[in-house]
């Protein structure tokens, strides 16, 4: 086994470790920004258990509502955050409530 | 090319675009978008000498508002509160397209109440979407809902015009526009068949009734039933808020204006990666802020709307 090539390939994991862990408590744990009147990222797969953490970023409130109701944020004001914990396999659609052409969705796979 | 072209607007397309000649209005269009040009306190008062109706829209106040935008919003609506006091002829009423607050918040509400009544006139008022933040609605209904069905719609008339305020910013779904919804549509169309053909109407709404742009969600997307009711009359105004700027559209019988936000100005649609406050000079600021005055003169079709900026 060649060392340099371990040492790179463990310096990537620990730099991938670093840039989620320095967002979220647990690495799996998410993100998703509110910016410009839209989810940022739209889409996003995670492991059932995983927390989302929604930040909203505009000078405009905004609101994180489930389409089948299993989740709706209050209206999050300028750096207001919202988190909801999926522990069910599934997708799951949601729009802003004030702004209804925002839409983002969360697909929940299976953890390990 | 001419000079005119160059100019964006040739003289030759402003004077075929002056639908109301003779009642002060201007308005042309720019690379397909419509802007006011008719801006003049004394046009809006020799209008209103000489008319049987004039009425005020003010829009956007968004009170609570305090972002780089306009870090006082509650200040530029007291200029306003301030400039319609001064017009010379007092107005029948104002009305208010919603978006009173920012938040919905009772303080928000108790600070846009204590600026606008110093106007000394009745308000007409229906919510946007900054108004029924709170899950029932129950702020903005305890206050202004006194009368009215559902979310808060209602009728009245005035001096032989029928006005229709409706709300078309509670219960959307997700990936749609503004939304009337089916109850309010049935009542619409009860509401006016009793109505004769020549009864002047004028519907208010937060969000606009045509699609100005469904990208940024600036439209209503049931808003064609609603129009369809209002086919077999002669003169229809159409007046909303929502989009922070003057845009206007005539279509067969109906008018569709848009008025400015008393609070900070939103872009033209596409010309920025989103909709939401637009932070420009602050010399520039209130050019983009203001109302609108509204004249209904007998035997006329269209109404005269003069969009006025809090400066300029």
């Amino acid at each position: 086994m060649n060392f340099a090539r371990h040492f790179a390939l463990g310096a990537i994991a620990v730099l991938m470790t670093v840039a989620i862990g320095s967002t979220s408590a647990r690495a799996d744990d998410v993100e998703v920004k509110i910016d410009n009147f839209t989810f940022n990222p739209q889409q996003i797969t995670v492991k059932a258990g995983a927390k989302v953490t929604w930040t909203n970023n505009d000078d405009i409130p905004h609101t994180v509502t489930s389409k089948t109701g299993i989740f709706k944020s209050k209206a999050l004001d300028t750096e207001d955050k919202f988190s909801f914990t999926f522990t069910t396999p599934g997708s799951y659609s949601y729009f802003c409530a004030l702004h209804p052409h925002m839409t983002g969705s969360i697909v929940v796979e299976a953890g390990k | 090319m001419s000079h005119d072209d160059n100019d964006g607007v040739s003289r030759r397309k402003v004077l075929e675009c002056m639908t109301w000649a003779g009642t002060g209005v201007l308005w042309t269009i720019s690379g397909g978008v419509p802007h006011s040009l008719g801006l003049v306190d004394e046009a809006m008062a020799a209008d209103a000498k000489s008319s049987g109706l004039t009425f005020l829209q003010i829009s956007d106040s968004h009170v609570g508002f305090d972002k780089p935008a306009n870090p006082n919003a509650k200040g530029t609506l007291e200029e306003a509160i301030a400039r319609i006091k001064a017009v010379p002829v007092k107005p029948a009423f104002m009305i208010h397209t919603g978006d009173i607050t920012h938040l919905s918040k009772e303080s928000e509400f108790d600070d846009a109440e204590k600026i606008i009544s110093q106007a000394r006139l009745d308000v007409h008022y229906v919510p946007g979407e900054h108004d029924i933040i709170d899950p029932e609605i129950k702020i903005y209904k305890e206050r202004y809902g006194r009368g009215t069905k559902g979310p808060g719609y209602y009728s009245f008339d005035a001096n032989g015009v029928h006005f229709i305020g409706l709300v078309n910013v509670a219960n959307l779904k997700g990936g749609g526009m503004g939304s009337l919804g089916d109850e309010q549509l049935e009542w619409i169309e009860d509401d006016l068949k009793s109505r004769s053909a020549s009864t002047p109407i004028v519907l208010f709404a937060h969000i606009p009734l045509w699609t100005v742009y469904p990208e940024w969600g600036w439209g209503t997307e049931d808003s064609a039933r609603a129009l369809g009711y209002l086919k077999r009359f002669g003169s229809v105004t159409v007046l909303n808020g929502h989009i922070h700027q003057v845009m206007q559209k005539v279509e067969g019988n109906v008018t569709f204006h848009t008025a400015r936000s008393t609070a900070f100005p939103q872009p033209a649609p596409g010309t920025a990666s989103s909709a939401g406050p637009m932070k420009v000079p602050a010399e520039q600021l209130r050019t983009m802020l203001g109302t609108a005055s509204v004249t209904f003169k007998q035997g006329e079709q269209r109404l005269a709307i003069i969009d006025t900026p809090l400066q300029g």
